[in-house]
């Protein structure tokens, strides 16, 4: 069994963990194997700390003897984007600012999985500070698509959503503030989803824009997704926006069908350029759904030509001030060539800092700065509640939005690294449901010619993740694109 | 806001407290001059009497308990402190003589 234990989905783990016909400690044998052989071309970890992570499966499997076992997630690993705390783990955020941190204390997700005896493990790489669409933008090198190693994995997730997909784990976990769990889930042909904001505590994860921030899951099938939300959801007093909402059996809501829906297509979105092997493969997934029963029709997102600019306003805006505590002073790289204060400020973060960072605080501090933080901040605000009201109109007609995760399948390694806008538009299909604070997913739904997978984005209603989750399990169950394993 | 303005980048790489180099500011000096015109797009929009939105699910007054709950010893939370004497962080002098 131990051959195909990496493999395998949590689901599946968790089920021969029950049984009795594998042991977590066989599991992280075989994952730490795995890794082995080839994080060397994928490079989706930063940092690993296998003694810790086998420590762990041996209190698993103890428990699991004394009949204690903690749930589905026992024993099942979890590998971790590099901007989560985890006590005693470093965290660099990918910035050569934060080389020598390392954590105090766990994030919230973090002390639930441990709860749930979950194995939590490693440290995935990111665009520094989850800055990017392509996990080029970390001090520490970039991450390869497993599918095509010349190709970029997305971002800023990439090491979350190449872990997955290179079999170097299970589940992982990733953040998403305009996109940087789905879009990476997309390039690399894996399940990853943006809970409703709120849905998931932000306590313990480096903030970039603390208005669109939300954790969220990587996997290789939507039940799994399921699974590793319903660990990490809930209310948390640590997180004051973190929403008082129920958390539902999201695993067992699965097993129902969704009746018949209404799934609209946004004509706002079909109507950018998209890639012609990406809109083949979406309209065959929308082509599924009108089969299965379902109905599909056009509706409109009049404000989508405004959400990259007010995104990138508000994101960079709450990056600049969030990344102020990055100082030099407490816990963080300080410059040997400072003379006074202000100095250490300007100078540990001139040399901390990656390019990426240092454009957006300094763009979010001009739109922050007097004299136009009206005609910038103030009317991106302003122009985020037209994008919202945009959703709220659409819901009252469709159950859920289908359109593509991304315009284009992964691009090449340096293709789009000098040319910010172009970056910047990656997120395009993402951004807007961050900024109306929706959850959304990303679903494999095939490959191109040239092997490359292409996902099927799927947007849903504020708090209403079963409903989102059963609409694209409905898909995912027939075609489980996801489970396909990349030559490696 | 009109027209994109030339962004002075040495006052705002200040406001950020960001040291750049004189490469730096020549590259981000082109690409803020084509983001900012990117952003233009939005001078076109009417907000006229709309209601920004902070957050999209804004909640109010959380309250929590007063209660002590246990928090880091100074060993703890200046373990990654660059520099540290007698349970402090050692900064330099911000006073003028």
């Amino acid at each position: 069994m131990s051959d195909t234990l990496h493999e395998m989905t949590a689901a599946e783990l968790g089920e021969a963990l029950a049984a009795g016909k594998t042991s977590a400690v066989e599991i992280a044998r075989s994952f730490i194997a795995r890794a082995e052989a080839v994080d060397e071309k994928v490079h989706a970890f930063l940092h690993r700390d296998d003694e810790d992570f086998l420590a762990q499966a041996h209190a698993s499997d103890e428990r699991r003897s004394k009949g204690e076992s903690l749930g589905p997630l026992d024993g099942v690993p979890v590998a971790v984007k590099d901007v989560i705390s985890v006590k005693g783990q470093p965290l660099t955020a990918a910035s050569r600012i934060l080389e020598n941190y390392v954590s105090p204390y766990d994030a919230t997700v973090i002390v639930k999985l441990k709860h749930a005896g979950a194995l939590v493990w490693g440290r995935l790489n990111l665009d520094e500070f989850a800055m990017g669409s392509s996990t080029e933008n970390s001090a520490y090198g970039a991450t390869n698509n497993p599918w095509d190693l010349a190709c970029v994995p997305g971002g800023s997730s990439g090491g979350s959503a190449a872990a997955v997909a290179a079999r170097e784990a299970p589940l992982t976990l990733g953040s998403d503030t305009g996109g940087s769990i789905r879009q990476p889930a997309a390039l690399c042909g894996v399940v990853g989803m943006k809970p409703t904001y709120g849905m998931v505590s932000r306590y313990g994860l480096a903030a970039f824009a603390s208005s669109l921030d939300q954790i969220g899951p990587f996997s290789q099938t939507v039940e799994d997704a399921a699974l590793l939300l319903q660990t990490i959801s809930g209310h948390d007093p640590l997180d004051s926006t973190s929403y008082p909402a129920e958390v539902p059996d999201y695993h067992r809501a699965l097993a129902e069908k969704p009746g018949p829906l209404k799934l609209g297509l946004p004509k706002e979105f079909f109507g950018e350029a998209i890639d012609e092997e990406v809109r083949k493969l979406v309209d065959e997934a929308i082509q599924f759904y009108r089969d299965d029963g379902h109905e599909v029709i056009e509706i409109s997102l009049p404000m989508t030509d405004l959400s990259i600019p007010v995104y990138y306003l508000i994101a960079t805006a709450e990056a600049s001030s969030n990344l102020a505590r990055y100082d030099g002073i407490r816990y963080t790289h300080r410059s040997d060539r400072a003379e006074n204060a202000i100095d250490v400020y300007a100078k540990s973060r001139g040399e901390g800092f990656g390019e990426e960072v240092k454009r957006r605080c300094i763009l979010g501090a001009y739109a922050l700065s007097s004299g136009y933080y009206d005609a910038y901040y103030l009317r991106a605000q302003k122009a985020r509640t037209l994008i919202r009201r945009d959703f709220e109109k659409a819901f009252e007609q469709v159950d859920a939005i289908l359109t593509p995760t991304s315009p284009t399948p992964a691009f090449r390694q340096g293709e789009r690294n000098e040319d910010p806008i172009a970056m910047y538009l990656s997120d395009v299909f993402t951004i807007s449901t961050n900024l109306a604070g929706l959850p959304a997913l990303s679903v494999p739904c095939g490959f191109t010619e040239a092997g490359l997978p292409v996902g099927l984005h799927i947007i849903g209603q504020a708090f209403k993740e079963t409903d989102l989750l059963r609409v694209a399990n409905a898909y995912d169950t027939v075609h489980s694109f996801g489970r396909k394993v990349p030559q490696l | 806001m009109g027209e994109s303005q030339e962004m002075d980048i040495g006052y705002v790489a200040n406001l950020a407290r960001i040291e750049l180099s004189e490469e730096e500011k020549e590259k981000f000096r082109g690409q803020f001059g084509d983001i900012l015109k990117y952003f233009d797009r939005l001078s076109e929009v009417d907000v006229e009497g709309v209601e920004p939105t902070a957050h999209a699910f804004p909640r109010h007054n959380v309250w929590d308990q007063d209660e002590a709950r246990p928090g880091f010893s100074a060993e703890e939370a200046l373990a990654n402190a660059p520099a540290q004497r007698l349970d402090q962080v050692v900064v330099p002098k911000v006073i003028e003589e």
